[in-house]
């Protein structure tokens, strides 16, 4: 009957066209601002490494102001400092380990044609790449002898190879960068890792890379947050001794069996600090895959949460609306009914033609909804021109596009369900007696 | 063919109860064309509603072809009307939007009739009414005569035991009317068992049986 139920659908859609085009409106503006909404908070919930997700974790450190204690797990620094971040690089309790933070050079390019410029940097260990699956074009990372010793290498991006030496194999030339001389030892490919998810940034993967011990060593300019409890001693050796935390730390594990081991591991490392005086505060060590990092960050920013909270009551305005509009469309047709009544179709029959032609409806809601979704992901990006990740926040991916559909559909289908109940069960004797 | 004994309906409101049929017994033999006659209020369309099963009642008993009718579900009901009984109602009651052959095609849709089968069953009830040229008219196009014959061929093409006529010939002119009536009459001596309401004396007297309702209550004439 599906077929039949169909072929009357579209009968007493194009029979009533004004009325089914505002219920297809109504259910299209609650989903094109629903699904707006949802697509971004999808985008910035989207683990672009979901194969590392049982792997990789993100390593936090209570080490923050005993002066200032809180039943909150939350209130320990999402960074780490200086100390402990090197103390963990020196252990051999986590199968590949990263140390990290961002930094800012300038770039002397041999070419004289060229003038220098700007680049975007991260100080990183050699396990960096491996961990976060870094494509490499040519060559590849350091060794560990050039963490240790802060050699001067260093990894560029393949738009800066690009417009240094014209996509050719740089491997073993040389550049200048915050004017010394750094060895080129690889070349990453196209690298699409958005959000940036080793420090939560929209922005695309940095232009260089070189040896975290490099950077600390000739004090590159640091990008990023830095945060104090207490007044760091003066110059960089007092910085790098002090208790501001500005480092991110990630481990890799051989599975998801060694977590439990290695978060003992911290704990004994704190416990081992609180004998040298730091580490006062009760133990709130934490590890946290890539999911989990994800959710714990978008916790700390709950500006989204209210836009879907108010986009959602939206929606639900909307279906209301159609509920009225259902009812009066299924209940204006009392004579076509009771004639099918008559004919021999049952209240069950009726009731499901109804939620086929509810879900027609919703369907065509669902279409003009992903236009409506995508308008408002234009307008959006408009909003957001030139700032990072603008362009992946409000992008429309293919599941995305497909539950946009199939949310018109299934939300049609559960406004109908009380007007098809009210329209299929009028006695068809009683009706026909008004004809 | 159809056996009702000892039936009632009473339709009641907050403040009223109306009784619409009294302690009704009324049996009809197979290729009986029987005419229940009545004024307008009598409670005609309310026996014909009962016996179509188009509406419950409230006591009594009811058998159509053999079967006891009397504790269907709605879903029984339901196929028992369109496997058995066929409707010629006084107003036609053709859906305007769906063309001449799909008004038609409505019970074989519910009998789950393959395709190919509706085709032919439609096209040989069409031809029947003598109005297969029009099969892809909209009802609004053709005359109330030709409607009623319509209306006739969907009540003939599911092969139903028993049609049911509510003042078939009520929105007629007397020409148009006589030349439906002549088709009952065809359809009576082919062999089709009718039970028609109507208040027109006239009408009745072509029938082999008529039975004189009022107020709810049977008397055979």
């Amino acid at each position: 009957m599906l077929g039949y139920d169909s072929f009357l659908a579209s009968k007493a859609i194009r029979q009533h066209p004004i009325l089914s085009f505002l219920m297809a409106l109504a259910i299209a503006l609650g989903i094109g601002t629903f699904m707006t909404i949802m697509t971004i908070s999808y985008s910035i919930g989207k683990n672009p490494l979901p194969q590392k997700n049982d792997f990789l974790y993100r390593v936090q450190l209570d080490a923050g102001n005993p002066d200032r204690q809180s039943n909150d797990p939350r209130s320990r620094p999402d960074q780490l400092t200086y100390t402990d971040a090197t103390a963990l690089m020196r252990s051999t309790a986590a199968w590949r380990q990263t140390a990290m933070f961002g930094v800012q050079g300038v770039v002397r390019p041999v070419r004289e044609a060229l003038h220098p410029f700007e680049v975007s940097g991260r100080a990183v260990y050699s396990d960096f790449f491996e961990m976060f699956d870094a494509p490499f074009k040519y060559g590849g990372t350091w060794s560990t002898s050039s963490d240790e010793n802060g050699e001067q290498v260093v990894v560029l991006s393949s738009s800066t190879n690009d417009r240094l030496f014209g996509d050719q194999n740089s491997v073993g030339e040389h550049i200048s960068l915050n004017d010394e001389l750094y060895r080129i030892v690889g070349v990453l490919d196209k690298w699409d890792l958005v959000p940036r998810i080793y420090d939560l940034s929209f922005s695309p993967p940095e232009e260089t890379f070189l040896p975290f011990s490099t950077a600390v060593e000739l004090e590159f300019r640091r990008v990023g947050s830095t945060n104090c409890w207490q007044p760091s001693p003066p110059g960089r050796d007092g910085f790098l001794a002090s208790e501001c935390v500005w480092i991110q730390f990630w481990a890799e594990l051989e599975d998801s069996s060694k977590r439990d081991t290695y978060l003992s591991f911290l704990d004994s490392y704190a416990m081992e600090q609180k004998q040298f005086g730091r580490f006062q505060r009760p133990l709130n060590n934490a590890i946290h895959t890539i999911d989990e990092w994800i959710d714990y960050s978008r916790e700390e920013d709950g500006g989204l949460t209210i836009f879907a909270i108010i986009a959602l009551l939206f929606f639900i305005v909307c279906l209301i609306n159609t509920v009225g509009l259902l009812l009066a469309k299924f209940l204006s047709r009392t004579r076509e009914l009771a004639i099918h009544r008559a004919l021999g179709a049952s209240r069950r029959a009726l009731f499901w033609r109804f939620l086929v032609e509810a879900g027609c409806i919703g369907f065509a809601g669902g279409l003009l909804g992903l236009a409506f979704t995508w308008l408002g992901l234009v307008g959006i990006r408009v909003l957001l021109r030139g700032q990072d990740g603008a362009l992946h926040l409000t992008q429309l991916d293919p599941l995305l596009t497909a539950v946009t559909i199939l949310l018109g559909i299934v939300a049609s289908i559960l406004t109908a369900l009380y007007p098809a109940w009210r329209g299929s069960r009028d006695t068809p004797g009683v009706l026909l007696k008004g004809l | 063919m159809l056996e009702m004994r000892n039936v009632s309906k009473r339709y009641r409101t907050s403040t009223v109860e109306t009784r619409a049929l009294a302690e009704l017994n009324l049996s009809v033999e197979e290729g009986e064309f029987v005419a229940i006659v009545g004024p307008s209020g009598s409670g005609k369309t309310t026996f014909l509603n009962v016996a179509g099963l188009l509406e419950s009642f409230d006591g009594g008993s009811y058998d159509l072809d053999g079967e006891d009718v009397s504790q269907l579900n709605d879903k029984q009901r339901s196929q028992v009307r369109n496997q058995k009984i066929g409707f010629i109602f006084q107003n036609f009651n053709l859906i305007p939007d769906l063309n001449i052959f799909d008004n038609v095609d409505i019970p074989l849709r519910y009998q789950r009739v393959p395709s190919w089968k509706r085709s032919e069953l439609v096209e040989s009830a069409l031809d029947t009414v003598g109005l297969k040229g029009r099969m892809k008219h909209l009802p609004g196009q053709l005359s109330g005569g030709q409607q009623q014959r319509v209306a006739i061929a969907r009540a003939l093409v599911g092969s139903p035991r028993l049609l049911l006529a509510d003042e078939p010939t009520g929105n007629l002119d007397s020409n148009t009317a006589n030349g439906v009536f002549d088709l009952l009459l065809e359809l009576h001596n082919a062999g089709s068992t009718i039970l028609m309401v109507t208040h027109e004396e006239s009408m009745a007297s072509h029938a082999s049986r008529s039975v004189q309702i009022r107020d709810g209550i049977l008397r055979a004439n």
